[in-house]
């Protein structure tokens, strides 16, 4: 059974319809790269599924459980939220908590665990995102490539069942992209779930399992990246791609 | 002379700290109260909050402290407040407002994203204000902040038109007896003082120094 199942999302902003209608599936341990254009509602769609916004329609299963039916309260919402994590663009990190701090914050708030075990598993993280020297260094003191790696060992530490990625590597350096790409392409093999909004195309071809195209607010191509990639069957898909190779 | 001079304007200055330390106790968090209210998404709790802070930011402090002492007598027939108390509620009203629009100011200049970090992590809308915001803020209102304390320092001054004995109507007070300095010297309490304060600002942004944002 797929542990994350769409249905027909519908948003708009005012007058504009940002999504008009987004299905699809995610089975356990894919890996989903989302492309398309500025504007074509990826980043809208994530923040649906983080209920960071509200889809005016539609539904979001998680392994086999409907999470937005009728009117959620606050609380809904934040255990709702607690199905995903998400990895900003602009890694939001907290600047008065160490490294370290930054990843157990949330656990210890949410008092699931006992804060030793809460400790071990943040720098277990912290270890495999490569930065367990800077456990107590301030979010200033590293780079960006660095900073979006304990985001990423952040949104880890509470175990989501699907981690989502918004355009991880947009606000970074050229040169500082690679690591932050080899952290995540690490976590397909340890079989998270995740989704991938992304602009880099290598690296959506070379991990994703599904690859979305998106346009206008609705997948105008889905399939395995061979398919999207090699042999797109709309010609909006086919422009996106020529036009994104030919920025190289 | 200079020994009993002291002692008079030390009086006095007590006074004078009185006010400064009980309005602070007060304010510091009904500014808070008030800023949240100014924030509210219900509107008419807004613009009333709002409104009023724009009568008490717009009417002069000592306005306001004659019209709490003598208006509730004048107007209602309700016994009048100790003279001390109704200081005190003007002081408490007046910075509160002026302490809520610099609390707003640091509020709405944290990055939205430290809202959505905390959200996304699960937290509640009490643990993102307390755990991940507020520092941030209180790093941001820090110089305004002493700007606004070392003006109180200097208002509770304001006191005496409703018969405080604060010290710059105990120096005044010498002046029938034909000496001119002790006015002076209550200038030199007032130096000292927010001397003091400004060394122990310098100290506290020295201690939220250790991050940047």
């Amino acid at each position: 059974m797929a542990i994350l199942e769409v249905k027909n999302i519908k948003k708009g902003f005012g007058s504009t319809d940002v999504l008009k209608g987004v299905s699809f599936s995610l089975e356990k341990g894919q890996v989903l790269a989302i492309i398309g254009s500025s504007g074509s509602g990826k980043t809208t769609l994530l923040r649906c599924l983080n209920f960071l916004e509200t889809p005016d329609e539609g539904e979001i299963w998680v392994d086999g459980q409907l999470l937005n039916g009728g009117n959620l309260t606050d609380e809904q919402v934040r255990q709702n939220r607690l199905h995903f994590g998400l990895v900003f663009q602009n890694f939001n990190l907290f600047p008065q908590y160490t490294v370290l701090e930054n990843i157990t914050l949330a656990p210890k708030l949410l008092k699931h665990t006992e804060p030793a075990a809460i400790r071990e598993k943040a720098l277990k993280l912290l270890d495999q995102v490569g930065l367990l020297q800077k456990q107590d260094a301030y979010p200033y003191q590293l780079s960006g490539g660095q900073q979006q790696r304990v985001a990423i060992a952040r949104a880890l530490a509470l175990s989501p069942q699907v981690l989502c990625f918004d355009e991880p590597t947009s606000a970074l350096d050229p040169e500082l992209t690679g690591e932050v790409l080899r952290v995540i392409r690490g976590l397909k093999d340890k079989d998270n779930t995740m989704i991938v909004v992304t602009h880099e195309m290598d690296f959506a071809r070379s991990v994703a399992d599904v690859v979305i195209y998106m346009a206008d607010g609705v997948i105008e191509e889905m399939g395995t990246p061979e398919e999207v990639f090699g042999n797109p069957r709309s010609e909006k898909t086919r422009a996106f791609i020529r036009g994104a190779q030919q920025s190289f | 002379m200079f020994l009993p001079v002291t002692l008079q304007l030390l009086a006095g200055f007590g006074e004078s700290l009185k006010i400064f330390l009980l309005t602070l106790l007060f304010a510091l968090p009904l500014g808070l109260v008030i800023c949240f209210g100014s924030m509210s998404r219900f509107s008419p709790l807004r613009k009333l909050i709002r409104c009023f802070v724009w009568i008490i930011r717009g009417t002069p402090l000592m306005l306001q402290l004659i019209i709490i002492f003598y208006g509730p007598g004048l107007m209602f027939d309700l016994p009048a407040m100790p003279r001390f108390t109704a200081t005190i509620v003007a002081f408490t009203i007046n910075y509160a407002c002026y302490f809520s629009e610099i609390y707003r100011g640091g509020i709405e200049s944290i990055p939205r994203g430290q809202y959505e970090a905390g959200q996304v992590l699960g937290m509640t809308k009490q643990q993102i204000f307390f755990r991940v915001v507020l520092l941030q803020v209180v790093k941001r209102v820090m110089a305004p902040m002493s700007n606004e304390i070392i003006t109180l320092v200097k208002d509770t001054s304001l006191a005496r038109i409703i018969g405080i004995y604060e010290i710059i109507w105990a120096g005044e007070s010498f002046i029938k007896k034909g000496l001119i300095w002790p006015l002076f010297y209550t200038g030199a309490f007032y130096l000292i003082f927010s001397g003091l304060l400004t060394i122990l600002f310098g100290k506290l942004e020295e201690k939220l120094n250790y991050f940047r944002g």
